[in-house]
């Protein structure tokens, strides 16, 4: 029987944690890598590194910290930020990474996910949404419209609609993450969640909102999601990922629990 | 030395990576001096199985691998490097080695899971395996000790090559071969401490058939 997977999330900044992350050990609280290698200690059932690296110097020394995270964690990890051109892809896996996570490039450019696909392969590509509640239009049916910059921007697409579009294209997974819920801790958008997976038939994270483990099985049960993104409920050390785990199975849900 | 074979599979990198990690030495290659030289050869994959059966055949490799599996050497297919170990595959209806009986087929998505939801294709995340057979490959490991696993498409040998089988809306085989010529369906070096174990286990397993010669 297939786990449900619970995955932190990293934000990277020309190499660097962006965010304090407190946790006990003798760990560099502002290396990548480090903070990577804790978490696939403690169980992480894989690992998304989002680079909002702006300088191309950054940018290599993204490839770097990929390296080394890939000679030192063997679970799978993807990375997204940025990513706009099958060159950047290619790069990216090449330095060790299972899956890249394309997200306003392939709003901008949605050629990107089917050729990303032809070269590497569905199971490389993510396809990550930003998705904002709105009013129920001609335009945006579902009541959920995709944005990009960092949900600045309303792009008239509507989620629904654009998540069976780039399925179609090849996108290997989805992660869908709702602005109104990231950051809240007040749970993940499980009505978002839940139209998003009964609408595709690959595999969907949930991304958002977290704030404590019944947000995340409720993502995976009324959200129908397969995995859940976490960032600061373990980043800020509310919780270990183990006491994540072990709640989510004392709850029903199958999680890998032997590692 | 353990040779990775290299027909360009995407995956070729992390083996070896992990490889370094457990201190065991490795090399990718596609020289047929140095596969004949390694104690046993990893045969990996990502990808579509047409492309991979194409890039094997141009190569040649196809049949310095054909060679090596006659002479005894020990193998251990990898993902589409355990699909393509049999007949035939589904995807790219492909042609493929031959070295075990039995094809390779899609997951139907019309399968549900445990909870009666519609199952999701690829296969991807972590899974467990039952064993079904003896296997020097599990040696020390936990019986419920998780694999990665991400496919479309699943192994089906005929059953006296089966040695594990997961559950994913169908219970598939995910583990096939015999003694020394294994395959996987999972990566296990993406599979955290369970799958370095298992590369462990090969390593060790090539090593002694070598000191035995």
């Amino acid at each position: 029987m297939l786990s449900k997977r619970v995955i932190p999330c990293l934000d990277v900044r020309d190499g660097r944690l962006t965010k304090g992350i407190k946790f006990k050990g003798n760990v560099d609280i502002g290396d990548p890598v480090e903070t990577a290698r804790l978490y696939y200690e403690q169980g992480a059932d894989e690992i998304v590194f989002y680079d909002i690296t702006a300088s191309s110097d950054g940018r290599s020394i993204m490839l770097d910290v990929v390296d080394r995270v890939a000679s030192q964690i063997f679970i799978p990890f993807s990375v997204g930020g940025g990513i706009s051109t099958v060159e950047h892809m290619r790069a990216v896996l090449l330095a060790g990474a299972e899956k890249v996570s394309v997200n306003s490039a392939a709003v901008k450019n949605p050629d990107i996910i089917s050729k990303g696909a032809a070269a590497f392969g569905s199971q490389a590509i993510v396809v990550g949404m930003d998705v904002l509640k709105v009013d129920k239009s001609e335009q945006i049916p579902s009541g959920y419209e995709i944005v990009i910059h960092g949900g600045r921007k309303r792009m008239g697409l509507d989620a629904i609609d654009w998540a069976k579009t780039v399925e179609a294209l090849g996108a290997g997974e989805l992660c869908v993450n709702s602005i109104d819920a990231d950051g809240t801790k007040d749970g993940y958008e499980l009505t978002l969640t839940r139209m998003v997976c009964e609408a595709v038939t690959i595999p969907v994270i949930a991304s958002g909102g977290a704030g404590n483990p019944q947000h995340m099985v409720e993502a995976v049960t009324q959200g129908k999601a397969t995995a859940a993104l976490i960032a600061s409920i373990v980043h800020y050390g509310e919780y270990t990922i183990p006491q994540l785990k072990q709640y989510m199975s004392g709850q029903g849900v199958k999680v890998r629990t032997v590692w | 030395m353990l040779a990775i074979l290299d027909y360009e599979a995407g995956n070729q990198t992390s083996v070896l990576r992990a490889l370094r990690h457990l201190g065991i030495p490795g090399e990718i290659t596609r020289d047929p001096a140095v596969i004949e030289r390694a104690s046993g050869i990893i045969f990996p994959g990502v990808g579509a199985a047409g492309q991979a059966m194409q890039n094997l055949t141009n190569s040649g490799l196809d049949r310095v691998l054909r060679a090596q599996i006659e002479l005894g050497k020990p193998l251990l297919g990898i993902c589409v490097g355990c699909q393509i170990l049999l007949d035939y595959s589904q995807e790219n209806d492909t042609a493929t080695m031959g070295v075990v009986p039995g094809e390779c087929v899609l997951f139907n998505p019309a399968l549900t899971d445990e909870d009666g939801q519609p199952i999701r294709v690829p296969h991807m995340g972590w899974n467990s395996v039952q064993r079904k057979a003896p296997c020097e490959l599990f040696e020390g490991i936990a019986d419920d000790a998780e694999f990665y696993f991400v496919h479309s498409y699943f192994p089906s040998p005929r059953s006296e090559y089966v040695l594990a089988t997961t559950t994913y809306g169908v219970e598939f085989c995910s583990v096939h071969g015999r003694r020394g010529m294994w395959a996987v369906q999972f990566h296990p070096e993406k599979s955290g401490r369970p799958g370095l174990a298992l590369l462990r286990n090969f390593h060790r397993y090539c090593q002694e058939a070598q000191d035995a010669q």
